[in-house]
């Protein structure tokens, strides 16, 4: 379970998140939803330590991200798994190297040991026999199954994804949800998925947080969701219905 | 004055959290072969041609009965070894591997890779940066007295092919007082421009935000201030040194 408290964070003068609290649980998809510009993005940069918050804690399984302890933040570090918007595959590695890449760095496994794990995250994203392959010569739907497996690879205990279906078509952005919810089931582990796509949180949506101008508003599951009763979150969620039912 | 002090927060950070040895020594090899193997073909032909015109030019400027034939090989090397190698040849340098480096930094700054090797609890810096340099130290001290050779070898092959002096005289000027400190000074001004080359692409590069139209900025800033500090650093070291 990761626990948010008050997080808040401005640049320069312009307070993007103005105290955010939340918990993310064990064995879920949790999503943070929001229109564009709400401080999606900034809140999943600082659970993850890229972003250093003003104020707040962040614990993960009551372990205290924020405490400045270099020995603890770079435990927690080897837990998390993480998929980039863009996927972020180091473009001068294969396939095979991007995703052994954490393996190499976080850990002692022998180079057999590397491998059977790459090929079996690989298998496991459906993506098995491309591990020469440069990030150039695949499409984008195939760049995040490999990211999915690299975020995977050293058996993480938490799960990141920024925006997994941007710049996808819709059936594969399904395809890429599934995975994801099917990976989180599968360990048990807790997922935290930035979207502003409603199809993904109908699919996937088990605990859903939605962001309104650097403010929690609401929180529940995706089947609360059509009555919340909070005006905001319903022009958000309606707003995309009907986009939907007009086509 | 505020870059600066972000540049010496940068400079600090490479040293800090490293990964292992080993992960560094391959590091740098690789960043050694694309750094200075990959320099070779335009050192090369710079050098030559610099060689070559500069003793058509020294020829045409030191025609006098009194001047004897090899005071112009003699103008070639220590111009050659003070200044065309080292300082010419570094701005080559920092037109191509200052905008590459630059160009590799912020593309993987803008598509988040940087970003990935942090979430992984890797120093980015140290870990993209340090191999640079230190590959950029070790490349262009050796690329600078190759330079130096083939400048006064392409200078040698003009002197053959057009006559102006003779092959005997052409040697003759070159070893006629030859002061030893000039390589040294030679590979000190190599080694400073070098690290100025390599570390400012990577401030630039690394610091790049927004998307690949910034990319093409900051390799273009990676070589015109690259040029700028290499030129600054070339006055104050002749002053330094030989002043
Ligand atoms: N490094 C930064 N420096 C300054 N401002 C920033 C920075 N990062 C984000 N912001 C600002 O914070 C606000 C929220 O950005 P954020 O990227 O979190 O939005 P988002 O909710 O993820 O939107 P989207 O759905 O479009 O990705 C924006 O107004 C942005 O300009
Ligand atoms: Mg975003």
């Amino acid at each position: 379970m990761i626990e948010i408290q008050d997080i808040k964070k401005s640049f320069n003068d312009k307070e993007v998140l103005k105290g955010v609290s939340a918990t993310f649980e064990d064995g879920k998809c949790n999503l943070i939803i929001g229109s564009s510009g709400t401080g999606k993005s900034v809140l999943l940069k600082n659970i993850v330590g890229l972003i250093q918050p003003d104020s707040g804690k962040i614990l993960y399984d009551n372990r205290d991200f924020t405490s400045g302890d270099k020995k603890d933040q770079s435990e927690i570090r080897r837990e998390i798994g993480m998929l980039f918007q863009g996927s972020a595959l180091f473009d001068s590695k294969t396939v095979e190297q991007n995703i052994m890449f954490p393996l190499d760095v976080l850990t002692d496994m022998s180079k057999e040991e590397k491998i059977e794990r790459v090929n079996f995250c690989l298998d496991r994203v459906g993506m098995a026999n491309v591990n020469n392959k440069m990030p150039a010569e695949i499409s984008g739907g195939m760049k995040k199954r490999v990211g999915i497996a690299r975020a995977i690879v050293n058996k993480p205990n938490y799960l990141f994804c920024d925006e997994p279906n941007s710049g996808l078509d819709p059936q594969t952005s399904m395809v890429i949800d599934e995975l994801i919810k099917e990976i989180t089931d599968e360990y048990g582990i807790t997922t935290v998925v930035v979207t502003h796509d409603m199809n993904s949180v109908i699919e996937i949506g088990q605990k859903v947080i939605f962001l309104y101008k650097g403010l929690k508003l609401w929180e529940g599951s995706n089947k609360d969701i059509t009555h919340s009763g909070v005006k905001e979150l319903d022009d958000f969620v309606f707003a995309n219905r009907m986009m939907k039912e007009f086509r | 004055m505020k870059s600066l002090g972000k540049f010496l927060i940068f400079a600090g950070q490479l040293f800090v959290r490293r990964e292992s040895f080993k992960t560094y020594v391959s590091l740098v090899i690789d960043e050694c072969i694309k750094v200075g193997y990959n320099s070779l073909f335009i050192v090369t032909i710079v050098s030559v041609f610099m060689g070559a015109v500069v003793t058509v030019q020294t020829a045409y400027n030191l025609v006098s009965p009194f001047i004897p034939d090899y005071v112009i090989s003699l103008v070639v090397r220590d111009m050659t070894v003070l200044e065309l190698s080292p300082t010419i040849i570094a701005i080559v340098y920092a037109g191509k591997v200052g905008s590459n480096i630059a160009g590799e930094l912020g593309t993987m700054r803008i598509t988040e890779q940087i970003d990935a090797l942090e979430v992984m609890g890797i120093n980015s810096t140290s870990y993209l940066v340090l191999p640079k340099i230190i590959a950029s130290v070790l490349m262009y001290p050796m690329l600078v007295v190759m330079s130096g050779f083939l400048c006064i070898y392409g200078g040698y092959l003009t002197s053959i092919a057009t006559g102006i002096i003779s092959g005997h005289d052409y040697i003759y000027g070159i070893r006629y007082e030859f002061i030893e400190f000039n390589i040294t000074f030679a590979l000190i001004k190599a080694f400073v421009f070098a690290l100025l080359v390599a570390s400012i692409s990577a401030y630039k590069g690394y610091f790049t935000t927004g998307g690949a139209l910034e990319v093409g900025k900051s390799s273009t800033a990676a070589v015109t201030n690259s040029c700028i500090a290499i030129l600054l650093a070339d006055y104050l070291l002749a002053q330094l040194l030989l002043g």
